[in-house]
This record gives C-alpha cells, structure tokens and sequence, in this order.
C-alpha cells in the first residue's frame, strides 16, 4: 500500500497550461484572419426575399455588391428608391457601366450580388443589369435568404 | 554582493498574463466577426448583342415567360401560378422530343424570362426560384439514376458533376427590355 502512495505522490497533479497561450493566439489569428471588417453603411433599405434554391458564394474575396432599395431618409422614413454602390448612392445610372467596369478589370472573376429590397420593381434592376452588360460584368446573383 | 542580486532578478517579463490578453483579443474578434454566407440565386447575364444576328432558335424550343406588372405569370402566354412553374418547366426540358410543342432536347431547351418595369421583384425571385428547383430536380434524378448519389452530393468541378450539368444546361435567358 505504502509504496503505491508513494509513487502518486511522486506524479505531478494538473494540467500543464504553459502551452495555453499558443492555443489562444492561433484561435485568436484564426479569426482575425476571416474577420471581415469592413461593412458598408447601408444608405438603403434592403430587406431580403426568401428562396429555396439557392447558391452559396464560396469566394468572397470575388463578390462585389450592388443595393438596391428606398433611401433611408432621417426619422425612419423611406424615399425613393436608389441604388448604392460600396458606400455611394448612385446618382447617374450611366455611370454603373464605368465603375462596374474598374471592377472588372480589377478582378476578371467578378460576381456582382444584387442586393435588392423585396418591394421593389423589377425597371431598376433591368436598368442595373444593362449596365452591368455594357461594364461585361455578366456574373450575377440575386441575394436571398434561405426559405424555412 | 551586486553580482548575486544581479543574479537574482534576472530582467525577464512575467509572460502569465500573456494568454488574458490573447483572450481579450479573441473575444473581441469573435463578438466582431460575422460568418455570414452569402447565398442566392447565380445567374449569367447575356452579353450585349452585337450586330450579328443571333442563331436562330426554334419556337418549340423556346419556354417565355412573362412576369408583368401585377405579379402574374405568363407561361407562353398562357396565366400559370408559381408553384406550377416547376412542373411546366420540367415538362418542357425533359421532353426529349416527345411532344411537338415542347424542347427537342434538354440541350436545346431555353427559358426566356421577360418583366415588365413595375414587375415586383419579390414575385420575379419566386418565379425564379421555380425555375432554378425544376432545374436542380432533374439534375438530382439523372445523377441518382447515372451514379446513385445525390447531384449535391457530387464534388464541384468533378468530372461527374460535369457530365451532369452537360445533359441539363441551365439556358436561361434574359429577354431585351423593352424601350421606353
């Protein structure tokens, strides 16, 4: 019996946490490196239709967003409806093609997410998407959420 | 006497606190990152016509659909529902030359999808998204039917996924806005 004692008594008790840190910091790098910082002040409103057979963009490093939707406007009021570009309304439709364009020649596998507000008409949208045929940004996609 | 007590404090940073602070970091990253998926519906716009006539496509070959401005379909000009799309569609690509009416072959079938200015957006995506499920249905029937696993199931870009895509091209086609 004794020497049994002994011999626990002898082991270390506990964990050793010197390696902790090391552990923490590549968590801690880990989501550092996915953190997307960087979201657009939305000037728009956009609420999101609902669909069941949907795609999931696997590159987000290639997607380039539209909004499309009624402008905010101060006290919760809704205007017309605009369509926004990173953090810049869109004033002249014409100019869709050139920055569209930029993009492209930036990044040739751009994919353009349509990020359109359920309530509004389809004329807007045809009138993006002539842009984005004139810019040659043909890759689209119409962002939804997933339909429970 | 000053050798010993140089000796006993030798200059080293207490490095304890090192894994509170790394925490710190992580929490404020992970309360900050937001792993949100971007999903939706992929589609490939037409390019702009150029002066050359386009191919000429039969007319049984052709599904129109029309979305106009009251949010009602048009199935070649007849007024369908949306859940009916799905099934209208498939009839129609999966013909395989049957029917005189519909497609000669799921490689020659293409769907026209044309709106009105004041179409809502929400109906366009429903009608859309008919479109796209009839599509993925047929691809899951002819990949369980070929290797017996599910179309989702196959790698992207596989050989086998290819082939698939191959015998059920997704030929939808956005109709020239009208002027005006």
């Amino acid at each position: 019996m004794s020497r049994f004692k002994k011999k626990q008594a002898k082991t270390k008790q506990g964990v050793p946490t010197s390696a902790m840190p090391d552990v923490v910091f590549m968590l801690l790098i880990f989501f550092m490196v996915t953190t997307v910082l960087r979201e657009v002040e939305l000037q728009v409103q956009v609420d999101y239709t609902r669909a069941e057979n949907i795609e999931k963009i696997e590159q987000k490093r290639l997607v380039s967003y539209i909004y499309i939707g009624p402008e905010r406007l101060g006290g919760g009021q809704l205007g017309e409806t605009r369509v926004q570009i990173d953090d810049a309304l869109v004033d002249d439709m014409n100019s869709i093609r050139n920055i569209m364009y930029d993009k492209l020649m930036e990044e040739p596998r751009l994919i353009v997410s349509l990020r359109v507000d359920r309530d509004s008409e389809f004329g807007t949208i045809t009138d993006v998407q002539q842009e984005l045929r004139h810019a040659g940004t043909l890759r689209i996609n119409y962002s939804t959420l997933r339909e429970i | 006497m000053f050798n010993k007590s140089g000796r006993k404090d030798t200059p080293e940073i207490n490095g304890s606190s090192l894994a509170d602070i790394a925490f710190l970091l992580l929490i404020f990253f992970l309360v900050v990152t937001t792993i949100d998926v971007d999903t939706g519906i992929g589609l490939m716009l037409p390019p702009i016509p150029d002066d050359t006539e386009p191919p000429p496509v039969r007319e049984r070959n052709l599904l129109n659909i029309l979305v106009n401005a009251q949010g009602m379909v048009l199935l070649d000009g007849e007024p369908s529902a949306i859940p009916e799309v799905k099934n209208r569609v498939q009839e129609f690509v999966d013909n395989q030359g049957v029917d005189p009416n519909l497609s000669e072959s799921p490689d020659d079938a293409i769907v026209s999808i044309k709106t009105d200015r004041r179409t809502p957006y929400n109906v366009y995506i429903d009608m859309l998204d008919e479109v796209m499920g009839a599509y993925e249905e047929l691809r899951h029937a002819a990949s369980m039917n070929r290797f017996g696993v599910p179309y989702s199931e196959l790698q992207s870009d596989s050989p086998e996924q290819q082939e698939i895509r191959d015998m059920y091209p997704k030929k939808i086609s956005i109709a020239e806005p009208d002027e005006g």
